[in-house]
């Protein structure tokens, strides 16, 4: 279980998170939506270390804050939407590093991670060759392979096109059905927080403003107010057009 | 694998013998075990150029992985430009230690290459709580080209030593001693040693400093870890030789043609290529026009620029 109990942060005094709290059960799908600058990618920010914060994040009894790095790892995975790599590193190579938390060379998880995300028969190839999809798993083969019991998603479909934002959440869909798994996932586009989550954290000006299940957070008032138009109305706008 | 570091071996080898017979004076190989240019010359200055390249060498290449930067090296960081500043002030006030030769220039070239690194790594700090990479990289910039107006002024000051510092500053390998082939052997064990054990970390970093925090590297400890080490060599090196630019740059490029990325296989590749690639540099600095002899960073600026040149266009080709 993790929890969050009143996060902040501040970038030059400005809060860009604030008073944010919330748990995430073992199996939750939990959806972080919310327009540009709601505060988003902060809060998952500030759960894997990259921005300091006050308040407290805690994984089952343990503080976050005095937890080491590879304890840490060991528990949360983390895929977000810049994955450039600058050097030629293998497909394997990359994937293994999921594995340095541990201190082993446990080939069989690279192995099931590869053959997880259907890129066994280029384990060799370099990642500078792949398209933005094969990175992109390259780099979910690699959680995969660091085996978290939370898996933090920062808006990880973001420039791919539909056809691989389709196919990553299909893995995570077939991962996510292992017993314990929790997902916490940043997207923009509702639709997708509408199919697969269970809960939604709808976020505006730094705070949660709805927290519930997907029809409920996501209810025409609430979008309404937080993205000051009629949501409902234009994605039936948008799908008419088909 | 091990067959490419046998072959590095045997290249390394061949260059320090080839290097250690070659110069202005020519010495049968029969008199080599009692001749006075081998032994006292020759030997302790090929095999200073080769530690010195290694240590640079090494250092680039693990500058690169963290700051996932292939431009990176001591010059990027600021830190070469820092300990020129402490060693040309040694020189100039003539700061010296009894009995040790170039024992002022080493302590104060390594002295100011820590307190360069405290200095952008405080300035980095401040502008950015998350240390990161370009921050840093900005940061020693901007500090190099402050370090080098420094060293300009402290030469216009320098009187008569001038002449000396400047030549020192174009870097020399010229009268190397034993003592500083132990204080290079040494540091380079040590803190050579330190990155190669580092070396699952760097790969880390070579992905992307947030995918190395993601899988549960303590990236502040490792950067700091990494950052004092390479400071060290470098001090070390400028401290012996002055300073010389380019090996830290091109030399990790070609091995990485060779060895790939990884730093496991990178940085010990990287040992062998910095040794032989300076010692090949100072052969000739020294033999060109001779009895003339040119400045050793000269020499790797002019080799090393045109290497780069083509190693960016072989990639670009390649692409």
């Amino acid at each position: 279980m993790l929890k969050a109990e009143n996060i902040k942060v501040e970038y030059f005094g400005r809060a860009i998170a604030d008073s944010v709290s919330f748990e995430a059960a073992p199996g939750e799908r939990i959806m972080i939506v919310g327009p540009n600058g709601a505060g988003k990618s902060t809060v998952v920010r500030a759960i894997t270390g990259a921005v300091p914060y006050s308040g407290k994040i805690t994984l089952g009894e343990q503080d976050l804050r005095k937890m080491k790095a590879v304890q840490t790892a060991r528990k949360i995975g983390v895929l977000t939407q810049n994955n450039f790599v600058g050097y030629a590193f293998s497909v394997e190579e990359v994937v293994r590093l999921g594995r340095y938390a541990y201190r082993d060379t446990n080939s069989l998880a690279v192995d099931e991670a590869l053959a997880r995300v259907g890129l066994s028969d280029i384990r060799g190839q370099s990642v500078l060759t792949l398209s933005g999809g094969e990175l992109q798993r390259t780099f979910l083969a690699q959680v995969f392979a660091q085996n978290p019991e939370i898996l933090i998603l920062d808006e990880p479909t973001n420039h791919l096109d539909i056809t691989y934002q389709k196919r990553i959440f299909e893995l995570l869909d077939e991962w996510l059905e292992i017993p314990g798994k929790t997902l916490i996932a940043v997207v923009h586009d509702l639709s997708l927080a509408k199919i697969y989550g269970t809960r939604v954290l709808l976020m505006n000006n730094g705070k949660i403003v709805a927290d519930g299940k997907p029809e409920e957070a996501l209810s025409p008032e609430n979008l309404t107010a937080v993205y000051g138009m009629d949501v409902g109305e234009y994605m039936k706008t948008l799908l008419g057009v088909w | 694998m091990p067959l490419t570091y046998l072959l590095f071996a045997v290249a390394t080898l061949v260059t320090f013998g080839l290097c250690l017979g070659l110069g202005s004076v020519m010495v049968p190989i029969s008199e080599w075990r009692t001749s006075q240019i081998i032994f006292g010359v020759r030997l302790p200055r090929v095999i200073c150029a080769g530690l010195v390249g290694a240590s640079l060498s090494i250092s680039g290449a693990a500058m690169q992985g963290l700051l996932k930067n292939p431009l990176a090296d001591g010059t990027t960081l600021g830190v070469s430009a820092g300990a020129s500043v402490g060693a040309v002030a040694a020189i100039a006030l003539g700061i010296t230690i009894p009995g040790l030769p170039f024992a002022g220039t080493t302590i104060f070239a390594s002295l100011f290459a820590f307190l360069s690194l405290a200095v952008i790594l405080a300035l980095s700090y401040r502008l950015d709580r998350g240390l990161s990479t370009d921050t840093i990289i900005l940061i020693g910039v901007i500090f190099s080209m402050f370090a080098a107006s420094i060293t300009s002024v402290l030469i216009t000051y320098a009187g008569e030593k001038a002449k000396n510092i400047v030549h020192w500053t174009l870097g020399s390998l010229a009268s190397q001693s034993y003592a500083n082939m132990w204080l290079l052997l040494v540091t380079g064990a040590v803190f050579g040693g330190i990155l190669l054990l580092h070396a699952k970390e760097l790969n880390a970093f070579a992905v992307g400093e947030e995918n190395a925090r993601n899988v549960g590297v303590s990236v502040w400890r490792v950067k700091l870890t990494v950052l004092i080490a390479v400071s060290i060599q470098i001090g070390v090196c400028v401290s012996v030789s002055g300073s010389i630019g380019f090996v830290g740059l091109v030399v990790p490029h070609m091995v990485r043609m060779i060895t790939g990325p990884n730093h496991k296989r990178l940085m010990p590749g990287a040992i062998f290529g910095g040794a032989i690639f300076l010692m090949l540099c100072d052969l000739a600095a020294r033999t060109l026009f001779s009895p003339r002899e040119l400045p050793i960073g000269v020499v790797t600026s002019l080799v090393g620029a045109v290497l780069f040149i083509r190693i960016f266009f072989a990639k670009r080709t390649v692409k």
